[in-house]
C-alpha cells in the first residue's frame, strides 16, 4: 500500500498563537490585576520586565457536570497483605492519597509566562495622551514610500514591463525595424520565384533587412524603465512631557517612591507608545534644575520647597526649545503639596498666565503618607490653590495617592482613552 | 525493498528513505503475520513545538479557534518548560488516510516503535473496532473539521467573536452530555453532514414550529392542551443527549447557533469511542509494536543495541505502579491492555487447566492472531475486561477491591482479593470502572413546561449516592439556561425517586440566544 511521508517541520509554527491570544484577551482583566499587583511589589526598575504571572482560575474555568462523594468502589493493583474482610483506616480527609481515580483536576491557580511585549501591552492597554493635536513635519524622520514615476535605473525587481515594452515598440517603429511578417513574405516570394534577377534582388533586400533586424534590437537597454519610489515624510504629532518632581526635605522616602513609580509608568508609557515624545525631567527643591533620567530617578537631593521655581524652569525650557505652536505640551507634577505660603500667588499666576495656556494637559499628583489619617488632614496649600484654579475653569487634573496600590489605577484614570468631549 | 536480514538502519539517525524502509518492513509483518487490516498510512514529521500545538487542540491537525485551547497550550507549555511533562512520541488521528505524527527528535528506533505502534496498531483498531465503525467516519473527519473551522470563522465575522465564543463555551460545558450512547438509526456521514448543513438551516427557518406558537389562536383554544404524554413524545423526551435536544428544540437560538452546537456535538461523538476503548486501543497498539519489534530483531533487521533501546522505552510505557506507590494514578491503560493481550496469547497457545475452565472458547485454540483480531473488533474496555481478565492476571497484578461507604464508620472495606472467592468480583468491579454508564453522570432532559414559564426540567439519577459538585453544576446550568433562554431546573434523585437536591437557574440578561 502506498505510504506518504509529509515533512511538517517547516510549516508555520505557533498554530496555537491565535488561541493563546484569545486566551489572553479573555484573561485580560485577571492578568491586568496580576500585573498591577506584581508592579506594587517589585523594584521600580523591573516593574515592566514581564515574566511570570499567576492568575486565579476563577472565570477561566470550563465547568462540567462532575460527581463527588457517595459510595465508592475501586480496584487497585499491588495488594501486599490485605485479605477479604479487612478494614482499612480512611486516610485523613483532604490531600490524602488513595482516591485512586483521577477525578477533580482542579488547579487553583494558573501560572504562565508573559513575554515582555505581552506584559507591557496589557499593562498599558487603552492609555493615550489626551488632545494630541498639533501636527508638524518632523525634521528628519521620514516614513512611508509612494510611487513617483519612472527611472532609468533601479533594481531588476522594479522593472516596469509595460513601460519598457511600449518604449521599445516606439523605438522600433521610429527606426523602421523590419517586422517579422515582412521578412516572411519576402522569403515566401523568394521560394517561389524562378526569375534569376528578381531572385538576386530579393536576396539582397532580405539580407539588408536581416542585417537591420540585427542592428536594431527588440529591446534595447535604453528602453528599460524602472518604477520609482520615493520616501515621503509623514506628518507626526510631536509632544513633550514635562515631569516636575518635588524632592524637598518634606517628601518622605515613601512619597518619593510613589512619585517615582508614577513617573516610571509615565516614562514607559510614553517611550512605548509614542515615537516622537520628548521627556524633560525637572526636579526642584527651592530651586529647580533640569536633570537627566538617571538623576531624576536615582539622584538624592533635599532642601526647601518653592514650587514656582519648577514652573519657571519649565517655562524657560518651553520658550527656548519647544515652540507651543509646533509641540503638544504635557506636564505632570508630583509633590507632597507643601509650598511656601508666599509662593502661592506666584505659582498661581505662572500657571494661569504662562503654563496652562500652552499646555494640552496638566496633571497634578499629590503623594501622601501611607497612614490613613491623610483624609482627615486639611488640604495642603498646593492642593487648595490648584483646586481654586480648577474651579475657575483651568484645565487641571488632580489626584491624590498615598499607597503603592493606588498608583496604577490613578495613572490609568489619568491617561485613559477618552472621547474628545470628556475631560479628565 | 531490502530483503530480510538487512539492517533497516544503524545508530540513531534516520532520514525519509529510512522511514519508508521501516514502514515497509513493519507493514510486511503486520499484514502477513498479524493479519492486520489498516487504512493507508500518512506519516508526518513534526517538531516539539508543533507537538505541543497539536496537544492543545485535542490532537487534531486542524481545529477551530477557541480560547480554551490557548489556555490548554499555556498550561502545557509551562509544565513542559519546567520539565514536569514529557511529550508523547506520537499522536495518531482516526482518519483515512490514518495520520501519525512523529517527533523529529525521536531516534530511528523510536520511529520504528512509533510506526509499529500507531501506524499499524492503532490504525488497525480504528478501522476494525465496532465502536469506531459505528460512531466515527474516518473518511470524513478531516473535511468536517475543515468545514467546522471555516464555518466558525465565518460566524465570528458575521456575528461577532464574543457571541460565538459564548455559544461555544456553553456548548463545551455540555459536551460530555452531547453524545448518543446507543446506536441510532444511521451511522455518521460527515461529508453529507457538511453539505446538508446549509440546506437544513434554510429549511428549518422556513418551517413554522407549532410547538412554540405564541400568538393566541382562537380556533385552537377550544381544543384541550396537549397532553403531557403527547408533548413529551413530540419533543422526544426523555432525552439524555442534552446538546441534541437544545439544537432541535431550544426556542430562541439562531440558525448558526444550532449549527455550532451540532459541530460540538459531532466532535464529542467522534471522541466518544476513544474514551470507551483506552485500555483496548493502547493494549492493541502496544501488543502490535511489541510483536513487530521482536520480529524485526529476530530477522536481524535491527541491532541488539537498538532492540535494547526499544525494550527500555517499552518497559517504561507498560510500567504499572502499585497502589501505595507515589506515582500511582490509576491503572495504566498501556500496562493493563498489553498484559491482557499477552495473557490471551498465552491462553490460546499454552493454557493451564484453570484457563480451560474460565475460557473454554479460546483456550488452546492455537490461532492467536485470529482470536485477538476478533476481540479487537468486537469489544470495548468494559466488556473486554469483563470477559477476558483472567485469574492468572489478577494474581499477577495482585488486584484487590475496596468498598468505601461513607456511612460505614469502621473504614474502608477490603471486599475481594486475588483468591478463588474474589476473582469474579474483582473482575466485575474493574470492568464497571470502565463502563461509560457509570463514568458520566446520568442526566436527562425530562420535560418542558410549555403551558407555563417554559422551564426546562432535567433529572440526575444518582448512582451509589454520588451527587453533582455544586459550584460546577451551577455554572454548567447557567450555560444551559443561556442557551435555553428560560429557566432551567435540575433535580437530583436517588434510586427510590427521593429528591436529594434541586437547582433552578435563570438565563443571564445578556443571554446567548437573541
Amino acid at each position: 500500500m502506498v505510504m506518504h511521508i509529509v515533512d511538517r517541520r517547516l510549516n508555520p509554527g505557533s498554530k496555537s498563537l491565535e488561541n493563546r491570544q484569545r486566551f489572553l484577551r479573555r484573561a485580560k482583566a485577571l492578568v491586568q490585576g496580576a500585573v498591577k499587583k506584581s508592579s506594587q511589589d517589585r523594584d521600580i526598575k523591573d516593574v515592566l520586565e514581564g515574566g511570570e504571572v499567576t492568575i486565579p482560575l476563577d472565570g477561566m474555568d470550563e465547568p462540567r457536570f462532575r460527581r463527588e462523594g457517595g459510595t465508592r468502589d475501586m480496584v487497585l493493583p499491588g495488594n501486599k497483605k490485605f485479605v477479604e474482610g479487612d478494614w482499612l483506616q480512611r486516610p485523613n480527609q483532604s490531600g490524602a492519597k488513595g482516591s485512586g481515580a483521577g477525578e477533580g483536576d482542579s488547579e487553583d491557580a494558573f501560572r504562565f509566562v508573559l513575554s515582555r511585549e505581552e506584559f507591557v501591552d496589557l499593562f498599558l492597554d487603552d492609555l493615550e495622551l489626551p488632545d494630541l493635536a498639533k501636527r508638524k513635519l518632523a525634521e528628519t524622520e521620514s516614513e512611508g514610500i509612494r510611487r513617483a514615476g519612472y527611472a532609468t535605473s533601479g533594481s531588476p525587481a522594479n522593472i516596469s514591463v509595460s513601460r519598457t515594452v511600449s518604449r521599445a515598440l516606439a523605438r522600433r517603429v521610429a527606426l523602421r525595424r523590419p517586422r517579422k511578417d515582412e521578412i516572411e513574405a519576402l522569403e515566401a516570394e523568394l521560394a517561389e520565384c524562378d526569375d534569376e534577377t528578381r531572385r538576386r534582388e530579393l536576396l539582397t533586400l532580405l539580407e539588408a533587412l536581416k542585417a537591420k533586424v540585427k542592428r536594431i534590437p527588440f529591446i534595447d537597454p535604453i528602453d528599460i524603465r524602472y518604477r520609482r519610489f520615493e520616501t515621503v515624510p509623514k506628518p507626526v504629532a510631536q509632544a513633550v512631557m514635562f515631569c516636575l518632581m518635588d524632592v524637598s526635605g518634606s517628601m518622605s522616602e515613601h512619597m518619593k517612591d510613589l512619585a517615582k513609580r508614577f513617573y516610571m509608568l509615565l516614562y514607559v508609557f510614553l517611550k512605548r507608545r509614542y515615537k516622537h515624545v520628548e521627556i524633560v525631567f525637572i526636579r526642584h527643591t527651592d530651586r529647580a534644575e533640569e536633570v537627566d533620567e538617571d538623576t531624576f530617578f536615582h539622584g538624592p537631593a533635599s532642601g526647601g520647597t518653592l514650587v514656582s521655581s519648577a514652573l519657571v524652569a519649565m517655562h524657560d525650557i518651553v520658550r527656548t526649545r519647544f515652540r507651543p505652536a509646533d509641540w503638544n505640551i504635557y506636564a505632570a507634577q508630583a509633590s507632597d503639596g507643601d509650598n511656601m505660603t508666599s509662593d502661592s500667588g506666584v505659582t498661581g499666576h505662572l500657571l494661569t498666565d504662562k503654563i496652562l495656556p500652552v499646555c494640552q494637559f496638566f496633571a497634578y499628583l499629590e503623594v501622601g503618607e501611607a497612614a490613613n489619617y491623610t483624609f482627615d488632614m486639611p488640604d495642603s496649600s498646593l492642593w487648595t490653590l490648584y483646586e481654586r484654579l480648577r474651579n475657575e475653569g483651568q484645565p487641571l487634573s488632580m489626584r491624590k495617592v498615598s499607597e503603592r496600590g493606588e498608583i496604577f489605577p490613578v495613572f490609568q484614570d489619568l491617561f485613559k482613552r477618552r472621547t474628545s468631549q470628556e475631560r479628565v | 525493498m531490502g530483503s530480510s536480514g538487512e539492517l533497516l538502519f544503524d545508530g540513531a539517525d534516520w532520514d525519509f528513505p529510512t522511514l519508508q524502509r521501516i514502514h515497509d518492513a513493519c507493514e510486511q509483518i503486520a499484514r502477513k503475520e498479524l493479519g492486520l487490516d489498516v487504512y493507508p498510512n500518512q506519516i508526518e514529521v513534526i517538531t516539539a513545538e508543533q507537538m505541543l500545538d497539536a496537544y492543545s487542540s485535542v490532537g487534531m491537525p486542524l481545529f477551530y479557534k477557541h480560547w480554551s485551547f490557548g489556555k490548554q497550550f499555556a498550561f502545557q507549555e509551562a509544565s513542559y518548560r519546567k520539565g514536569l511533562m514529557g511529550l508523547a512520541y506520537e499522536i495518531v488521528i482516526n482518519s483515512s488516510p490514518c495520520i501519525s505524527y512523529l517527533m523529529e527528535e525521536n531516534t530511528a528506533t523510536m520511529q520504528t516503535l512509533v510506526i509499529a505502534h500507531a501506524a499499524f496498531g492503532h490504525n488497525h483498531f480504528f478501522k476494525n473496532n465496532y465502536l469506531f465503525k459505528q460512531w466515527t467516519d474516518a473518511d470524513g473527519i478531516l473535511d468536517y473539521l475543515e468545514f467546522a473551522k471555516g464555518y466558525i470563522a465565518v460566524c465570528e465575522d458575521r456575528h461577532g467573536r464574543e457571541t460565538v465564543e459564548r455559544t461555544l463555551d456553553a456548548a463545551h460545558a455540555l459536551m460530555s452530555h452531547g453524545v448518543d450512547r446507543y446506536p441510532g438509526k444511521k451511522t455518521l456521514d460527515l461529508r453529507a453532514e457538511e453539505k446538508r448543513a446549509g440546506e437544513r438551516r434554510q429549511h428549518e427557518e422556513s418551517v413554522f414550529n407549532d410547538l412554540w406558537r405564541t400568538v393566541p389562536n382562537t380556533k385552537a383554544k377550544s381544543k384541550a392542551t396537549l397532553s403531557a404524554e403527547r408533548r413529551r413524545a413530540l419533543l422526544g423526551l426523555p432525552q439524555e443527549n442534552i446538546l441534541y435536544f437544545l439544537e432541535k428544540t431550544a426556542p430562541r437560538l439562531a440558525g448558526w447557533q444550532r449549527e455550532l452546537i451540532r459541530i460540538v456535538r459531532h466532535i464529542a461523538q467522534y471522541f466518544y469511542p476513544q474514551g470507551q476503548t483506552k485500555v483496548m486501543n493502547e493494549g492493541t497498539a502496544t501488543y502490535v509494536h511489541y510483536r513487530i519489534m521482536s520480529r524485526l530483531h529476530q530477522q536481524g533487521r535491527i541491532t541488539d543495541g537498538n532492540f535494547l533501546e526499544f525494550l527500555q522505552s517499552h518497559t517504561n510505557v507498560v510500567f504499572q505502579p502499585e497502589f501505595d506507590d507515589r506515582r500511582y494514578s490509576g491503572f495504566n491503560p498501556y500496562a493493563l491492555g498489553f498484559a491482557m493481550m499477552q495473557d490471551i496469547e498465552r491462553i490460546v497457545k499454552t493454557p493451564e487447566d484453570e484457563d480451560r475452565d474460565w475460557f473454554p472458547d479460546i483456550a488452546g485454540k492455537g490461532d492467536v492472531e485470529g482470536v485477538l483480531r476478533d476481540i479487537w473488533s468486537n469489544y470495548r474496555d468494559e466488556s473486554f475486561i469483563n470477559q477476558f481478565l483472567s485469574p492468572a492476571l489478577i494474581r499477577r497484578f495482585r488486584m484487590f477491591h475496596l468498598h468505601d461507604d461513607p456511612a460505614e464508620s469502621q473504614g474502608i472495606k477490603v471486599d475481594a482479593i486475588h483468591d478463588e472467592r474474589g476473582y469474579r468480583r474483582v473482575r466485575r468491579e474493574l470492568a464497571r470502572q470502565y463502563d461509560v454508564g457509570f463514568v458520566d453522570a446520568n442526566i436527562e432532559v425530562m420535560d418542558v413546561d410549555l403551558d407555563g414559564d417554559r422551564r426546562l426540567m432535567l433529572r440526575h439519577t444518582t448512582v451509589k449516592g454520588a451527587q453533582l459538585n455544586e459550584t460546577d453544576t451551577r455554572r454548567v446550568l447557567q450555560h444551559l439556561a443561556d442557551l435555553w433562554s428560560y429557566d432551567v431546573a435540575l433535580t437530583e434523585l436517588d434510586g427510590t425517586d427521593k429528591v436529594l437536591k434541586e437547582y433552578v437557574v435563570s438565563p443571564r440578561a445578556a443571554a446567548v440566544a437573541a
